[in-house]
């Protein structure tokens, strides 16, 4: 556990300093580019807009509220907005004109002007509301509740259909072939896999009780790991950055922490609050470290999917911009053999942090419904 | 606070939301029609082969026991034969020896009914021949004692004459 703890302190100050360091670039880029395009605006034609290698790497990693495809084409996406004077439901494509800049939306039911800004400092993309004298309406934007089917959620559906196909069709097969009968083709992959998370994550973790976490655990599985390969595909249905994005890992963490907590026992919650085998100074100084703990174990599950996976996304996506970095196509035959490299290793990764993510809550669920050993302390 | 500054680190509602839906909808549907029944029907072939082979061993142990039982049952029946020639031939040894002696005995009593006989014809032989032989004596002592009465040498001539005439036979 120990160990655990210090990866994730690990990663989380590693993921704390990587992006305020990408941060302390754009904003270090931000002003020679200003200055070189009022340069190039006095001197030049029309010249090529400056290349951004961390303005386009943190757009293709982020949530957008279409799905951008190719050059000035994208997938409108519905957006779904609650404003303190109701629902308002339109089009992605209103917000942007043809050339994808953004442009205000005058809402059918609220009567709001909606607009995507961007955030300066962060570069965080957000629908706002516009008030009657052009500027942000502070207070109307704070109560936006922003439940739009963005690139993520559309690229999560997706992932549920897949899942929901795959599996009921392999039940389907089981029922059609009976069990006597050896699997057979997916039949057979998926079986592995299943038997994978029960014999090598659930049995050895849980132990007795593991079949009543089973349907959490693989549905936990197998959700993390198609949002993983989908995340791998470079166009559409993947290229959301589902199980790199914070809310998602966050969610997940929420529902390993709800199913480790409830099926805590006794034994459990007396370890964390009155660890038994110990001095009772020592019983009282370990009590809030041990209540920390609660919180840090799914906080750690949160940080290490979505560290992970994150930093894969902008491996890859840095190994492509190098080619635009050097303006030079040559730099293709050092880059594309790299991208296809990590692009494997990340592959392992899919599979890797999916395995993890499960086997650590397997962990988590098998310390929470542990009996009391006398030989444990 | 960088969490402030950086929207990666920053869990939008919205998606915290979808994700949940989404995550609630396949854990129900999938527990109802896939987990549930694959792993019912994974672990139904596993018992399945589990009992497949126990009955294996079993029919194999079974087996053994059967080879077991014949054999014993080989052994015993081997035994049992042996036994019983045994005493035939014990048996068969025996009538032979009560056969022989009984024959000995039979031959003994012939034998000694035999001797007895000879005994008792030699005996009456002997006593046919005694008394013969005494009334033969008293003839001539009948005959000898007649003569005597007239001449003396004469007397003794026909004794003489008479002992010569006497045969033994």
């Amino acid at each position: 556990m120990a160990q655990n703890r210090v990866k994730c302190l690990l990663a989380l100050v590693f993921s704390v300093f990587m992006l305020t360091n990408a941060n302390v670039v754009v904003a270090q880029e931000q002003h020679p580019v200003q200055a070189h395009n009022t340069d190039a605006a006095t001197s030049h034609k029309p010249a090529e807009k400056e290349f951004n290698v961390t303005e386009t790497i943190l757009e293709h990693i982020s949530d957008d509220h279409s799905w951008h495809l190719w050059g000035h084409t994208s997938i409108a996406l519905p957006v779904i907005l609650k404003t303190d004077k109701g629902w308002e439901t339109f089009s992605s494509a209103k917000l942007m004109d043809e050339h994808h800049e953004p442009i205000t939306y005058t809402g059918t039911t609220t009567g709001y002007q909606f607009k995507v800004n961007t955030n300066h400092e962060t570069g965080k993309k957000s629908i706002v509301i516009i008030g009657a004298d052009g500027n942000i309406n502070q207070a109307a934007t704070a109560s936006i509740l922003d439940m739009s089917i963005t690139k993520n959620v559309a690229s999560m559906f997706i992932a549920v259909f897949l899942l929901l196909a795959i599996f009921l069709s392999v039940a389907a097969s089981y029922k059609k072939r009976g069990v006597t009968t050896a699997p057979k083709g997916f039949q057979n992959i998926m079986e592995t896999l299943i038997l994978f998370v029960r014999d090598e994550i659930a049995r050895p973790n849980i132990g007795e009780k593991y079949f009543k976490y089973m349907p959490f655990l693989l549905t936990v599985f197998f959700f993390i790991f198609i949002n993983n390969l989908l995340g791998l595909i470079p166009f559409i249905p993947g290229g959301a950055n589902v199980s790199g994005n914070i809310a998602f890992t966050m969610t997940l963490a929420v529902f390993t922490f709800i199913v480790v907590n409830f099926s805590g026992n006794k034994n459990y919650w007396k370890h964390i609050f009155w660890m038994p085998g110990v001095a009772v100074p020592m019983k009282i100084f370990l009590m809030p470290i041990e209540v920390i703990g609660i919180f840090t174990k799914p906080i750690s599950l949160m940080i290490r999917l979505f560290a992970n996976i994150t930093a894969g996304h902008i491996l890859v996506l840095s190994l492509v911009c190098l080619i635009f970095i050097f303006k030079s196509v040559a730099a293709s035959a050092v880059a594309i053999p790299f991208t296809v490299f990590i692009s494997c290793i990340e592959l392992l990764v899919a599979f890797l942090q999916a395995f993890i993510f499960t086997m650590l809550s397997a962990l988590y669920i098998g310390m929470a419904t542990e009996e009391h050993h006398d030989d444990h302390h | 606070m960088f969490l402030e500054v950086n929207p990666l680190v920053l869990p939008e509602l919205g998606l915290v939301i979808w994700s949940t839906i989404a995550f609630l909808v396949l854990l129900f549907v999938l527990t109802k029609f896939a987990w549930k029944p694959i792993m019912a029907a994974v672990k139904e072939r596993e018992t399945g082969i589990e009992e497949a082979l126990a009955k294996a061993e079993k029919m194999k142990a079974e087996m053994a026991q059967l080879q077991n039982e014949n054999e014993a049952l080989l052994a015993k029946a081997r035994e049992e034969r042996a036994t019983l020639i045994k005493e035939a031939k014990e048996t068969a040894d025996k009538m032979v020896a009560a056969a022989q002696e009984k024959a000995k005995a039979e031959y003994d009593r012939i034998v000694a009914d035999a001797q007895a006989a000879i005994h008792q014809q030699k005996n009456q032989a002997l006593t046919e021949v005694k008394n013969q032989v005494g009334s033969m004596v008293i003839e001539v002592a009948e005959k000898v004692l007649r003569k005597q009465l007239a001449d003396k040498p004469q007397q003794e001539a026909y004794i003489q004459e008479l002992v010569n005439g006497v045969k033994l036979n």
